[in-house]
């Protein structure tokens, strides 16, 4: 059984599309996650909390008659003041400290909007429909839900305009001078606090479109937010800080890596073998390093 | 310093005056049986842990409201003390420790979920009270030999054997083919190895057998290979999640199976949530209102289905039924010791056999009820999109015919 994928060709290109459009949203989160990591140097535990909270949101509108995509518009502007607040609330605090302190922040973080959202929201397993149909290629042999294929084209619409954001406007050039030298910005006249209270807002507003989006591609409940900050914590560790176009070949790259590990390895190995391919990354790149070290002398 | 001494060793014997006092309270307190149940209240199984609360104080409002519990000619009132466990197990296993030790209670009922179940026993079993249990189902509690533990409900490896067997049926008693995805806890586990026994007993075949990690959300890799085996039975059981999960992308990916049976419909609100898309799912549950057991307390199904909804503005899941039966096992194991002695409570309850609204109960060595079998119900829509659970197996109960197989999705 566990070959069947050799047997049946047409499931190849079943696991390969599930798995980029899948990766393609995670590397949207991803994406948020690396961007506030290299300005701040913090390690976001809350991140898939925030996904979720944005899930809720685009879940409300769809309860109330709106159709849920448009949480992929209302989701992010009130995650981005959520943001906001949780940075002049915490995160201003643990800015400039280790990581280790930042890390137990979020992850307080994370603990109490787990709670919060299961009181607010109730313990039930929810999901908004989009009644988006679904495309079929190869005569029915290979069906792509319309609602992911959705997703990713958002995500990839998200992730082009914060590039040229980043590139052309006067805050995304603060921001990337921050990330360069913090300290050099600021004497320079860049305002730090403003540029690290945005860039918490804008991650928590990627969060929120992704949250959003996996409202109406998987479901969403308050306690399912860690998934997400592992998966989005692997692809910027494959990738690296500040490389966009690595974090979404890396995110890709490990959706498509855990399709073809479910079919050839077996569903309770898929998880697993993500994390197996992690390591040997990490040792290769250890490995590759050593090699280049340097000595002075 | 002698002064300090005497005042130390006044305020040590008080402590220790105060903290025999607090064991000293009693289980029966004037005319009032006090039971005692951690429950959750808060944390990821609330919804549920609120159900199962709700199903027991409709119980004892009810069964206090109709002349209580008779022991030894007098009339009793049952009183429940209730904590919030945090759908935590160890919190669960403080809290009966608590409440045994510290609350004097001698009588429990059970959490919500088989895990938290499993944490609370071995307290109960090591005191000595007597549990009855209504929502733990895993096959686990009933092998251990817990004497002192009592399930009113059927264990988790019936939940889905009879799909199985009527898959077999109409398949003109030939072995079916079957696809199975189950999560990796320990009550879906249960439920596989339900399926497992039933297919080795049927001559059937399992093709495909996943295993889902808990944090998944996806199940397309589990669908694609259903849809490239045609498998004449899916199977599919991870809580409301993967209930849930299951009927999006089925329908997403327009997946053809002659029959799909799963757990959890009702705690999902399949045919809300999913509305035609959920249609045909054939559904294990421990209850459904047209049943037609009877008691003298809720009268039957219908009855209590009405009573509930009037009471707590929502339509009972089984949770809350099963966990109201366990109140009426308890008046009736009193009755029949007539008297509190653990022991004898315990005894009685060994050797309960009644019928109540919910089902009969009669337990087995292990304390699982194995007079009650599972009903499946099918999710059946009308053309206006409206859906609504229909028992369709055991036949005895059935109040609609089975729809088999599924229409295709491409007459649907």
């Amino acid at each position: 059984m566990d070959f069947l994928i050799f047997q049946v060709p047409m499931l190849t290109v079943q696991a390969t599309l599930d798995g980029v459009l899948l990766g393609i949203l995670f590397a949207l989160i991803a994406y948020g996650m690396a961007l506030q990591w290299g300005v701040m140097n913090i390690i976001n535990i809350a991140q898939g909390d925030l996904v979720i909270l944005g899930g809720y949101i685009a879940y409300f509108m769809y309860l109330y008659g709106i159709h849920p995509a448009w949480g992929v518009v209302v989701s992010p502007i009130i995650m981005y003041f959520v943001g906001v607040i949780i940075y002049k609330l915490v995160i201003n605090k643990v800015v400039d400290r280790d990581l280790f302190i930042s890390i137990l922040a979020t992850f307080g973080i994370s603990i109490l909007f787990m709670q919060l959202m299961n009181f607010a929201f109730g313990a039930d397993v929810v999901l908004a429909n989009s009644g988006y149909g679904t495309t079929m290629l190869f005569d029915n042999s290979v069906t792509l839900p319309n609602s992911k294929i959705f997703s990713a084209f958002i995500s990839i619409v998200f992730a082009i305009g914060l590039v040229i954001y980043m590139k052309k406007s006067k805050l995304g050039r603060a921001i990337r001078a921050t990330a360069q030298n913090a300290r050099a910005a600021k004497i320079l006249g860049v305002d730090t606090e403003k540029v690290y209270a945005a860039t918490f807002g804008i991650n928590a507003a990627l969060c929120g479109v992704a949250g959003a989006l996996i409202s109406i591609t998987f479901t969403i409940h308050p306690y399912m937010g860690l998934p997400y900050t592992i998966r989005s914590f692997m692809i910027v560790i494959v990738a690296g800080l500040g490389n966009l176009p690595g974090v979404a070949m890396s995110g890709m790259g490990l959706g498509m890596f855990e399709e073809f590990a479910d079919y050839i390895l077996g569903t309770e190995f898929r998880i697993g073998s993500v994390f197996l391919l992690l390591v040997l990354i990490l040792v290769y790149r250890r490995f590759k390093l050593s090699k280049k070290r340097e000595y002075l002398k | 310093m002698k002064i300090k001494n005497i005042i130390i060793t006044f305020v040590s014997a008080l402590a220790i005056l105060f903290s025999t006092s607090v064991v000293s309270f009693a289980k029966v307190v004037g005319d009032k049986i006090i039971l005692g149940s951690a429950i959750s209240l808060t944390g990821k199984y609330s919804s549920n842990g609120v159900h199962t609360q709700n199903g027991y104080n409709m119980a004892v409002d009810r069964i206090n409201s109709m002349g209580g519990v008779k022991v030894g000619g007098k009339t009793y009132k049952f009183e429940i003390i209730y904590y919030d466990d945090e759908s935590n197990p160890k919190r669960a296993a403080q809290l009966a420790e608590r409440l045994i030790s510290q609350d004097g209670v001698e009588f429990m009922l059970g959490p919500y979920s088989s895990g938290l179940t499993k944490a609370i026993a071995p307290v109960t079993e090591k005191y000595g009270v007597p549990m009855v249990e209504a929502n733990g189902a895993s096959r686990s509690l009933f092998t251990k030999g817990y004497k002192y533990l009592f399930a009113v409900l059927a264990p988790a490896n019936l939940y889905l054997d009879v799909a199985i067997r009527t898959a077999v049926e109409l398949n003109g008693g030939k072995g079916v083919r079957i696809a199975q995805a189950f999560e990796q806890d320990a009550f879906s586990q249960d439920v596989r190895l339900g399926i497992l026994d039933a297919a080795k007993e049927t001559g059937s075949k399992i093709i495909i057998d996943d295993k889902l990690p808990k944090e998944l959300n996806d199940m397309a890799a589990t669908l694609a290979k259903v849809k490239a085996t045609k498998p004449d039975v899916l199977v599919v059981s991870g809580h409301t999640k993967g209930a849930l999960t299951a009927i999006r992308q089925i329908a997403e990916m327009k997946v053809d199976v002659p029959m799909l049976a799963m757990t959890h419909c009702d705690a999902a609100k399949l045919s809300k949530q999913h509305g035609a898309n959920s249609q045909y799912a054939l559904c294990a549950s421990q209850w459904h209102k047209t049943l037609t057991y009877k008691d003298d307390f809720f009268t039957d199904g219908m009855t209590y289905d009405a009573d509930f909804t009037k009471e707590f503005g929502y339509a009972p899941p089984y949770q809350a039924a099963e966990s109201s039966a366990a109140l009426l096992v308890f008046k009736d194991a009193f009755e029949r010791a007539g008297s509190f002695d653990q022991k004898k409570v315990r005894d009685a309850l060994a050797a309960t056999n009644m019928q109540t609204f919910y089902g009969n109960i009669k337990f087995a060595e292990g304390g699982q009820n194995v007079d009650k079998p599972m009903v499946l119900f099918q999710v059946m829509c009308d053309d206006a999109g409206k859906c609504e659970n229909k028992v369709v197996a055991p036949l005895k109960w059935a109040s609609a015919e089975l729809i088999h197989p599924i229409p295709k999705w491409s007459d649907r």
